[in-house]
């Protein structure tokens, strides 16, 4: 059994998610290939080559690849699928986007979101937002999976030696053309990588006061996240959201800050270490979850917080 | 210009679903059901192509069981045409969503297919790319924004870390993300004006498409619960605590 990971990089280097998919894929296939489509992309596939538990990596590079449309990517993983027992890709925007395409065209199921690996054809996932967990066991030839990455160990970025073959790419599929992108520029981690989360909700009340929320994520060095709720209200951008619909994250530290804690939120932050609440609401569904609650005004709360960590 | 969007019947956002005590799935039975949210703006989106001059028709569809006409009308107060059931008693998986679509598309022959990202029930955000994939069509995933010109439509996606845009050309497909719009009430007069809308129920038979499921589900169990922690009463017993006993600060 071998099992391909479709690498999520950005031509130069491998996103952290990439090494989360190659332990789930260890776990799941034995021997770990990983295929780098990309434009330019010499020194991803030589970063995927170092990772430990990786015996090969597939590299494929053509212009139309260096902005990771879908169309193409699947393209570049079908020409090679046939020789694998597993298909892995990340759970994030990139890897959801690429591998149902995959899937379909191999005409078999995908597993979505993957927290566990039971045994090789055996899976378990969260379903109606973590409020259930189902183990399924998949019967298809090769088993294409998605992976949350906060369900699997990174994989260590070093030590590995694995050979790099280079592979043709294939036709550019022309269909599709990548027009633009904005970058949210921030100086903070990003949110899923990031060891402390400040998140803020509807309690907020208003996209102006995320301001207090900075003095704290700056004195944690930690990442700022939001409710569906606040980006909902439009106080922040949707690429904050943590939640079933938006991001995943298990930071060591989340603090929710004028958060309720709907069940569409808690599927994306309760498998945080350790979890704090500030809401005015003692009744706040949140403080079930949180190790840690105070009950008061945030905006008196956050302040002092920010005071205490000197 | 037709426009497909395909529309699932889920239990409602706002319930807490429990699973089953012999642990074969959740307990859905007398359990509030409504339209999918992310499918309500896709419905949302054809309906405002339509009265914005770029579409001509907008074609619901679901499949499920005999309760999916319920969603269709839904669908069809809020602005839809007209609708079509795939009817059918079988669980059905996203890849088997995504033959019967195609099968729909290659006799409907639309131009643009909007679905929603993903379901809230199975969370497989899966259909909307294997479906373009069957058909050979272009694809943008979690859209923000559509705009329809010169035979082709310019999305904006949500993606990690900000946005992206993609022209594609048509047909196509396009994924709903929350930010593309805010669905309309639905008012009584549109709910009137939907149960005269022509629906028709078609099977999966007559598609010629093998719905049967690929996955085995071994069982459905809670997850994990955390245990409730503490309420401390200030910024300061909370910064110790976090420094001496979660030691993650």
């Amino acid at each position: 059994m071998v099992a391909l990971v479709i690498a999520e990089h950005d031509n130069a280097s491998l996103k952290a998610s990439t090494l989360h998919t190659v332990t789930a894929a260890a776990q799941a296939g034995g021997e770990v290939h990983v295929l780098v489509a990309g434009s330019n992309a010499g020194a991803a596939a030589a970063a995927a080559a170092a990772v430990a538990g990786v015996s090969k990596v597939i590299h494929a590079d053509a212009a139309y690849f260096a902005d990771g449309l879908a169309e193409n990517i699947a393209e570049q993983a079908l020409a090679i699928a046939a020789s694998y027992s597993h298909i892995l890709a990340p759970a994030t925007a990139y890897g959801k986007n690429i591998l149902p395409r995959v899937a379909a065209k191999l005409d078999v199921a995908q597993i979505s979101e993957i927290t566990k690996v039971d045994a090789p054809d055996t899976f378990e996932r969260p379903i109606y937002a973590g409020n259930a967990i189902a183990t399924v066991q998949s019967g298809d030839k090769i088993k294409v999976i998605t992976v949350r990455s906060t369900g699997f160990d990174a994989a260590a970025a070093t030590g590995g030696s694995a050979a790099v073959e280079t592979v043709a790419a294939v036709a550019d599929i022309g269909k599709s053309a990548f027009v633009g992108r904005e970058v949210a520029k921030s100086d903070r981690p990003e949110l899923t990588a990031a060891k402390i989360i400040v998140s803020g909700g509807r309690g907020m009340g208003s996209g102006e006061a995320f301001k207090i929320l900075e003095p704290l994520a700056d004195k944690l060095g930690a990442a700022m996240g939001a409710s569906r709720a606040a980006v909902d209200a439009g106080y922040v951008p949707n690429d904050w959201q943590v939640g079933q619909t938006g991001k995943i994250v298990a930071p060591n530290l989340y603090i929710a800050v004028g958060i309720s804690g709907a069940i569409q939120h808690l599927a994306g932050m309760k498998d945080s270490k350790t979890i704090v609440a500030i809401n005015k609401d003692p009744e706040a569904p949140i403080f079930s979850v949180a190790d840690y609650g105070i009950v008061g005004d945030l905006f008196e709360v956050v302040p002092q917080l920010v005071a205490e960590l000197g | 210009m037709k426009v497909l969007v395909p529309v699932k019947r889920v239990v409602d956002y706002n319930v807490k679903v429990r699973v089953k005590s012999d642990g074969t799935g959740v307990d859905i039975a007398n359990v509030k059901m409504s339209m999918n949210p992310f499918d309500e703006i896709a419905v949302e989106e054809a309906t405002r192509l339509k009265e914005a001059g770029k579409v001509t028709e907008v074609v619901a569809v679901s499949a499920g069981v005999t309760q999916c006409q319920e969603t269709l009308r839904t669908a069809m107060a809020i602005g839809a045409d007209r609708g079509i059931l795939v009817e059918t008693a079988t669980e059905l998986e996203p890849l088997a969503v995504a033959k019967l679509l195609k099968a729909l598309a290659d006799k409907e022959q639309p131009q643009l297919i909007i679905l929603g990202k993903q379901a809230i029930d199975d969370d497989s955000n899966q259909t909307g790319q294997m479906l373009a994939a069957l058909l050979g069509w272009p694809q943008a995933t979690f859209a923000s924004k559509v705009v329809l010109e010169d035979g082709k439509a310019t999305v904006t996606r949500e993606v990690d870390g900000g946005l992206e845009t993609l022209a594609l050309t048509l047909p196509a497909i396009v994924t709903t993300d929350l930010r593309l719009n805010e669905p309309r009430y639905v008012t009584l007069p549109n709910i009137m004006k939907a149960k005269k809308k022509p629906l028709d129920v078609t099977k999966p038979e007559d598609l010629g498409v093998d719905v049967t499921p690929r996955l085995k589900t071994v069982k459905v169990a809670e997850p994990a619960k955390r245990s409730a922690g503490i309420i401390v009463p200030d910024a300061t017993t909370l910064v110790a605590k976090l420094r001496t006993e979660a030691k993650v600060i």
